[in-house]
């Protein structure tokens, strides 16, 4: 009666860990799903977002448009897409790009946008072309965040294709909706359970690439600037800061 | 003081709000003492549960029986099936509209009858004491197995037997629970030796399964018998000769002590004439554009029936 021990009792079987309904099997579709997912709306977004952070143009646009976004409701979406398009894998991966798209292009415009305008000076009185200072200064010093936006667009989709089992799709979606189906909720909450270990993998994924992808160089410059003003704000206000 | 005085003032609005709630108290439908007061008056308390279609017949058996001198009073959107039958045999509403199948699996749990005739008979050993239903109706709000009138010609197949002949691979557009119930994808194999899979579309049979049948993404696809869409995109419905689907014919359920020789004749005449196409059109009125209350669909209803005009 313990919903709890249930869904490990479910998690456990080991009927549950093969076939194609199967724990290993809806997890790759999920995977597969959201990697596809991402994959389409990065296309979109990364452009865009790269776009308005380089030339500063359409922030607003692209603020308000992705706001916009973000209040769309994804089951809705998804419902009426399939009222016009019918059944199939179409549908729901409009849906699931369009939810993913606020986060990943906020996270390109923001990151470029951060980038020290000294450095992009600095970059330009070289003599670097505008091309050049997008993929070689300002792309590598945003990448950070713009990865950060990624994370964040992932967690989104890993979780909400969860929804899109409404219809006659695969992936972890499935064990909530069938198990709600006939009252098995020990199924359901196994299944989110699923869905909950795989988003947390996929954030720690991504939480070290985030890592990974700071250049070496800022890094570096982020450990003296850290001393530097630690330094100053010693002197200028005695005691208040904790050094660390 | 600023304080104070928005604390004097919501202290204010909360009495005025508690004082219109008083008002309203007349009319409360959870106060069971007016309800028994009614009862003891006589009147016949009509119930329906939580939809529109129960509400509607109910409005039809309170306005027969009003316009046939019996004192009524209706208590609509009661609940689900748990809740107004709870109603029932607590004495707080005297009749209420029911579907025979859904009714006698609710009291025998592990009862085999599944026609229409064999629920019936079923149903006056299952009641409780006190209690009976009063003859059923033709009407039958139920799953449905449907196929497209193209696929019905193609094949040659008007009832769930002649899927056996059927060469090509079929999937069944219904909501999840059809991989397991008795009436969906099991009994079909069991019952007909059919061999179907299942998409699972979790609408109850709303547009995205219509579409997925008019598409052909499915090739059978379980819709409830009431809904408009059927008719409206000409579906064959299948026949179902080994009564996999249980049979769920509109009947009234009443208080034995409020049965008399008219109360008897009156809900008879209503249930003889009632049928599934009266239910499709009736909930598409309370549905579609239209959107008409309960009451008046029934008021329509009986007219056109030139019932107790």
């Amino acid at each position: 009666m313990n919903g709890w021990s249930d869904a490990f009792n479910w998690l456990l079987d080991p009927t549950n860990w093969s076939g194609p309904g199967g724990i290993p099997a809806r997890t790759e579709e999920h995977l597969v799903y959201t990697l596809v997912t991402l994959v389409v709306a990065c296309i979109i977004a990364l452009p865009i977002g790269l776009a308005v952070g380089h030339t500063g143009k359409g922030r607003g646009v692209a603020v308000q448009f992705s706001g916009a976004l973000r209040a769309l409701p994804t089951l809705g979406v998804l419902l009426l897409l399939a009222t016009w398009l019918g059944l199939g894998f179409g549908p729901p991966l409009v849906a699931m790009v369009l939810l993913a798209l606020p986060p990943l292009i906020a996270g390109a415009y923001a990151g470029v946008e951060a980038v020290d305008r000294q450095t992009i000076d600095a970059a330009r009185s070289i003599g670097m072309t505008g091309w050049q200072v997008l993929f070689k200064v300002e792309l590598p010093l945003a990448l950070p965040i713009i990865i950060g936006g990624v994370r964040s667009a992932c967690l989104q989709v890993i979780a909400t294709w969860t929804v899109a089992a409404y219809l006659p799709l695969g992936g972890l979606g499935r064990y909530i909706y069938d198990g709600y189906a006939v009252q098995n909720y020990a199924e359901m909450l196994g299944g989110s359970i699923v869905v909950i270990i795989l988003a947390l993998v996929a954030d720690g994924v991504f939480a070290i690439v985030q890592r990974l992808v700071v250049p070496r160089g800022v890094v570096l410059g982020r450990a003296s600037d850290v001393r530097v003003r630690q330094s100053r704000s010693l002197v200028g206000t005695s005691g208040s800061t904790t050094a660390g | 003081m600023a304080l104070k005085s928005r604390i004097i003032s919501a202290a204010a609005a909360a009495a005025l709000g508690a004082l219109a709630l008083a008002g309203c108290s007349s009319g409360n439908p959870l106060d069971s003492s007016t309800t028994s007061s009614a009862n003891s008056g006589g009147a016949i308390v009509v119930g329906s549960a939580n939809f529109p279609e129960s509400e509607i017949i109910a409005q039809i058996y309170t306005q027969a029986l009003a316009s046939n001198g019996v004192k009524t009073s209706i208590k609509p959107n009661i609940g689900a099936r748990e809740a107004y039958l709870k109603a029932l045999q607590d004495g707080s509403i005297d009749l209420v509209p029911e579907y025979s199948g859904s009714l006698l699996q609710y009291y025998d749990a592990k009862t085999t009858a599944q026609s229409s005739t064999d629920v019936y008979a079923a149903l006056s050993d299952a009641l409780p004491k006190g209690y009976q239903v009063l003859n059923q109706s033709k009407a039958e709000d139920k799953d449905s197995y449907n196929v497209t009138k193209a696929f019905s010609e193609k094949y040659n197949v008007t009832s769930l037997s002649d899927l056996k002949s059927v060469s090509i691979p079929l999937t069944v557009g219904a909501n999840p629970e059809f991989a397991d119930r008795p009436y969906g994808i099991p009994g079909l194999k069991s019952a007909y030796g059919v061999t179907a899979t299942l998409d699972p579309i979790s609408d109850s049979g709303g547009p995205l399964t219509v579409k997925a049948l008019q598409d052909g993404t499915v090739q059978l696809a379980d819709i409830y018998t009431t809904s408009s869409a059927i008719k409206d995109n000409g579906f064959v419905t299948l026949k179902d000769p080994k009564n996999i689907i249980i049979a769920e014919n509109v009947l009234p359920v009443i208080n034995s002590k409020k049965v008399t020789d008219k109360v008897k004749s009156v809900l008879n005449a209503v249930s003889g004439a009632l049928t599934t196409d009266d239910l499709v059109s009736m909930n598409d009125k309370a549905s579609g554009s239209a959107k008409e209350s309960a009451a008046q669909i029934a008021k329509e209803w009986l007219s056109e029936k030139n019932l107790f005009q």
